[in-house]
């Protein structure tokens, strides 16, 4: 993993945690399709974060927990 | 006709979950990591349920719809932060690191994962005791709420001590017969009905009042309706949206019984499913419970007689049985969050507490059958607690969340930096539970600070003292300050 990888992940953990609530909708009372805005935004927010997982578990697990490079992908390694 | 319904359901419910049990117990070796942990062999659905049911059953039923009710729906996005995106990362930094020690060294608990590695069989105890601190007052809010749920259920046809007792006496026998495997496998069957439940709940209304436009017109035309749609409010200050989902969600992971099933996994490849399907397992249920309470809201409903406000609105557009299914559902789910704690309770005080202090020599068989017993003694102690519903052992149940998270900065520290020394863990780990605590029964301690809690507070304590003690000490001979850095791998 280059180190780029190593930087980017914690990144997106910060920035996942930072706007599962919608600062920037502070206030707002739009109603979409039945529901707030602020609503839609943290349902597809909570799907982008499941998505985030996944591909963090397939390409970078172990990273800041085990040593050294490795082979990723679902399965437990031979 | 509702109560036969009702109280069906419930016994229904009891002899499904005995069952499971007997065949739970049939599997079992008779060792202590059998009964705490079935041996860390657990796939990705049973960990996934188990760990879901367990966090969230009884809470997001009554609680969270609550809240909703009286302070508006933004309480998702605490929820959807505090489980859905902290605690799955925690998942991975706390949870896959002592996965991989406790395959590695037998760890059953977090105190015995401390101890070894810092050398300190005082450190282990100390642990294990701050966790029976907040989970005994805990477990006995559990079992009044069991009682009081019964007692309003049958309006007073089963008394309170009576409606208790029962529930104390059922979680025994079931507890002692399961182990974690038995309590696992209910709660794989508890967590997707109770998902299920939800969901058809929320239909049924949404159908009933014509789709969710008119539900949340209601609602916008309701005197609360510019309070509840817009985003934040006096309620929901950033400060108390961030403290509330930080604090809970650090809390949760050294709760005795999540922390624990960070052991279980049967493989890695089960755990990083677990991972991705998170928070979109937590959305699922979070949005249409708490959305039902917000909408009863602006119906007009009032909050019902036991505090509660699903039960109203389930009454007012559900037929009986199925308002019934759902509400006996939810008592259920109550009864299994208090099993895994039962369990865990009994793994803190049989492992770190007796075995180190009493008798250090305890066969595993042996081990097994005193941790049974601890299940035994654990339950009557709680149960007499709640007869008499002590002030101070209610506010610390109130506050065990908070208390559980203070432990967590001082865990991460000793984890992820080497330098950390006995002194330090045990500096931060003592300082920070002395100031919460001191925040909840002392004046001189306030409880808020320009809007963040003393929880939030605590927290950063502990890290401070953690970190500056540390570096300020040096390791004792005894400290085995490699263990948690070598042979990190999962196979």
């Amino acid at each position: 993993m280059n180190r780029l990888e190593r930087v980017a992940w914690p990144l997106a953990a910060l920035v996942l945690v930072a706007l599962t609530i919608p600062w920037f909708l502070w206030g707002s009372t739009t109603v979409v399709a039945g529901f707030p805005i602020w609503l839609w935004w943290h349902v597809g927010w909570m799907l982008l974060a499941s998505l985030v997982f996944w591909l963090f578990a397939t390409r970078a697990w172990g990273l800041g927990i085990e040593p050294s490079e490795r082979a990723t992908g679902w399965g437990d390694r031979p | 006709m509702t109560l036969a319904v009702q109280l069906g359901i419930i016994v229904g419910y009891l002899l499904v979950a005995l069952a499971v049990g007997l065949v739970a117990y049939r599997l079992s070796e008779r060792t202590a990591e059998d009964f705490y942990l079935a041996s860390r062999t657990f796939g990705t659905v049973v960990l996934l349920f188990t760990t879901f049911a367990t966090l969230l059953s009884a809470f997001t039923f009554f609680a969270g719809p609550n809240v909703a009710y009286q302070a508006g729906p933004e309480y998702i996005l605490v929820m959807g932060l505090m489980d859905g995106i902290i605690f799955a990362i925690l998942w991975y930094v706390v949870g896959y690191k002592q996965w991989l020690l406790g395959r590695q060294h037998g760890y059953v608990t977090l105190g015995e994962m401390l101890g070894d590695r810092f050398g300190s069989r005082r450190l282990r105890g100390l642990v294990a005791a701050i966790g029976l601190l907040w989970l005994f007052p805990y477990v006995m809010l559990q079992q009044a709420g069991a009682g009081t749920a019964l007692a309003a259920l049958t309006d007073g046809a089963v008394p309170y001590a009576a409606g208790a007792g029962l529930i104390t006496l059922f979680m025994i026998l079931y507890v002692v017969v399961a182990g974690m495997r038995g309590i696992a496998w209910t709660d794989t069957l508890q967590g997707a009905f109770m998902l299920v439940m939800t969901w058809l709940s929320f239909l049924w209304v949404v159908v009933v009042l014509g789709g969710p436009g008119a539900a949340t017109g209601t609602l916008a035309a309701s005197d609360v309706g510019t309070e509840f749609l817009g985003l934040g409010s006096d309620f929901y200050s950033p400060q108390w949206m961030l403290s509330t989902a930080i604090v809970i969600g650090f809390g949760v992971a050294m709760f005795p019984q999540v922390n624990q099933r960070f052991f279980v996994a049967g493989s890695e490849r089960v755990l990083k499913r677990s991972f991705a399907l998170w928070p979109i397992l937590c959305v699922l249920l979070f949005v249409p419970a708490f959305v039902l309470g917000s909408w009863a809201r602006g119906l007009g409903l009032e909050m019902g007689a036991d505090g509660n406000i699903l039960p109203v609105i389930l009454a007012e557009y559900t037929p009986v049985w199925f308002a019934a299914l759902v509400i006996a559902g939810a008592m259920a789910a109550m009864m299994s969050s208090s099993d895994s704690m039962l369990l865990s309770g009994s793994s803190y005080f049989t492992r770190d507490l007796y075995r180190p202090f009493v008798d250090d020599g305890l066969t595993e068989r042996r081990e097994d059958t005193i941790a049974r017993l601890v299940v035994v003694a654990f339950a009557l102690s709680t149960f007499v607690a709640s007869l008499y519903n002590p002030a101070t052992l209610f506010e610390l149940g109130e506050a065990a969340f908070s208390g559980f998270a203070q432990l967590a900065l001082p865990v991460i520290v000793a984890l992820y930096w080497r330098k950390t020394t006995r002194r330090g863990i045990t500096a931060g780990i003592v300082g920070s539970q002395a100031f919460y605590l001191s925040s909840l029964f002392t004046a001189t301690v306030p409880s808020t600070y320009a809007g963040w809690t003393a929880g939030i507070v605590g927290m950063l304590l502990g890290f401070v003292l953690t970190v500056g003690v540390s570096a300020l000490t040096a390791p004792d001979a005894d400290e085995r300050r490699a263990i948690y850095f070598e042979g990190m791998r999962a196979d």
